[in-house]
């Protein structure tokens, strides 16, 4: 191995990180395929229906199955479309969606201090909150582009819901970042060590933080779903007015990449409140420094990957059972939320927090 | 490699920003503006500021361009038509250019006498939001509290010029229909058959 490195020569870094990139792309992708099939068993199972359950045992195969419908379609662009914006939109919004998970560290390191992660940086919590806010030029684009009213109203609509959200979300995200003192992702996730009590959702070290702390997850879970169009804030394609918002001249591949964009930015939200709320990789009981240190490095970073994809599967079963059991906010409702509540609370809790920092200090 | 990734990313720059006046669709403008911004956050990260880098894209590109193309999608105007005259303002764009050029002279000829210390990104080795906090929040107090106390008048002058009270316009109270009871909305009745009430 050591050999093989040498030979390489200074093309060994850029070429594992394009191993790394492709290894995360490609396990993104198959989970995806599965968490699309779990959000509709999960919605199914609300309304007491069986959800998909033709394609191969159980239905696993189905989301294969409509990736392979998708991708033999026939791409169909509207007579008074802008071209090149039209189809420019859905690959815009997946490759934004793709390019977030750079930053996200997944498991501890085998070396101490390190984590498994493609860039690790200094700025990691920053860089995925600019990202985030791209992801409304892909609909806005999307929405322009088709040259038609139902699709512009709702890009129009979604453009607006994304930035008001985004304001409330940057102010919890600001929170988390007073209590850690650090913007890279592996020291927010290494600060919540030492089992459940220290996840900033309960932060019972500080113990009177708690009760700021875990309405501002509360806070960002809600602002998630309202972030990436889910039930219930999916005005920008409500069927029942819009028919299906941006995306209403969208088929085939374009539609495809739209969806998986929106899935992963699903993911990519849940992941974001693992890394900010719940301890990232570290299990809800510290196994203490004695047995973490005898076992082998490749064992705790395994089981820190299980924990974090748990907790991962944990926030999306959530997502599908809002979407299953919470009817559509009306757009005023949704303005409401946002600016009137939730931008206040989060904004004191900001300075709960701050003055808390400077008076009492973190006790990590 | 450094290098060639400032020649590349400074060309992208200068490309689009050239686009974002040639471009006949102002939508296309806002667009090129935007790839503008994004590779300019690359430069800044070039340099090792990447602080900087995600702000530009945080405040420009995620707030300010959002609500550029909100509102160039929503005008009617036709850009074409009031592009037109604009060939006779030449003698102003040629002024403004050559004062710019001027001031960028300026800067190229002194710049051998500003130390290289002073554009170092994270002096003394801390991140540079820390290093950018560290003199905001001391030297500079006073002139960030203006800036941040004159952002807050412009909001409060655009909300005061664009509220109006128009009369029978309905709205909603949210805590008068959460606060309603049953008992404010239903009356039972007891009609005898064949009456009504």
């Amino acid at each position: 191995m050591s050999n093989a490195i040498d030979a390489l020569g200074s093309l060994w870094g850029p070429l594992l990180v394009l191993g790394q990139i492709g290894l995360f792309t490609l396990v993104l992708l198959i989970s995806i395929a599965f968490l699309l099939l779990l959000d509709r068993k999960i919605w199914a199972g609300v309304m007491m229906r069986k959800g998909p359950n033709v394609v191969g045992p159980f239905g696993l195969l189905q989301s294969f199955a409509d990736f392979g419908k998708f991708l033999l379609k026939e791409i169909v662009i509207p007579a008074g479309a802008n071209k090149f914006v039209f189809i420019f939109a859905p690959i815009f919004t997946c490759t934004l969606a793709f390019a977030a998970w750079a930053a996200i560290p997944v498991a501890p390191g085998l070396e101490g201090g390190t984590s498994w992660v493609i860039s690790d940086l200094n700025v990691g919590i920053l860089y995925l909150f600019a990202i985030s806010s791209l992801g409304v030029y892909g609909i806005i684009m999307g929405g322009w582009a088709s040259n038609s009213k139902y699709p512009f109203l709702g890009a129009l609509r979604s453009a607006a819901q994304m930035v008001s959200y985004e304001v409330s979300i940057g102010f919890v995200i600001i929170t988390v970042i007073l209590m850690v003192g650090s913007m890279n992702l592996s020291d927010i996730v290494n600060n919540q060590a030492g089992g459940l009590q220290n996840w900033h959702a309960f932060s019972f070290q500080n113990f009177p933080l708690v009760i700021v702390m875990f309405p501002m997850f509360v806070i960002f879970f809600i602002s998630a779903l309202a972030e990436t169009n889910r039930p219930p804030f999916d005005l920008p394609e409500a069927e029942s007015e819009l028919v299906a918002g941006y995306q209403v001249e969208y088929g085939s591949t374009p539609y495809l990449l739209f969806m998986l964009g929106e899935y992963l930015n699903i993911v990519l939200m849940c992941a974001m409140m693992t890394i900010l709320f719940l301890g990232g990789w570290h299990g809800p009981i510290a196994l203490g420094p004695d047995i973490a240190n005898a076992l082998p490095p490749l064992l705790v970073s395994l089981s820190g990957l299980f924990w974090f994809m748990l907790k991962i599967l944990f926030l999306f079963f959530l997502f599908a059972m809002v979407k299953a059991i919470v009817p559509r906010y009306r757009y005023d409702q949704l303005m409401r939320l946002g600016w009137k509540i939730f931008l206040p609370t989060s904004l004191a809790a900001v300075l709960v927090v701050a003055g808390y920092v400077t008076y009492f200090g973190v006790q990590a | 490699m450094a290098l060639i990734a400032f020649g590349l990313i400074a060309a992208i720059v200068i490309l689009s920003a050239v686009f974002v006046i040639a471009a006949r669709n102002p939508v296309h403008s806002v667009l090129w503006l935007i790839l503008t911004f994004c590779s300019a956050a690359g430069l800044f990260v070039l340099i090792g500021a990447e602080f900087l880098a995600m702000l530009l894209i945080v405040v420009y590109v995620g707030a300010v361009a959002v609500l550029f193309l909100f509102v160039v999608m929503m005008l009617d105007v036709d850009f074409v038509e009031l592009k037109e005259g604009t060939l006779r303002y030449w003698p102003f764009a040629l002024l403004v250019g050559l004062i710019f050029f001027g001031e960028l002279a300026l800067v190229w000829a002194t710049s051998g006498q500003i130390s290289a210390a002073s554009f170092d990104p994270s002096p003394g080795g801390e991140t540079n939001a820390e290093a950018i906090g560290a003199v905001m929040y001391t030297d500079y107090l006073l002139l960030f509290q203006m800036a941040g106390v004159i952002l807050l008048v412009a909001m409060i002058g655009a909300i005061v010029l664009t509220l109006r009270h128009r009369p029978n316009v309905k709205r909603q109270n949210v805590g008068e229909q959460t606060g309603r009871r049953r008992a404010d909305a239903f009356e039972m009745k007891d009609p005898a058959p064949g009456e009504g009430i």
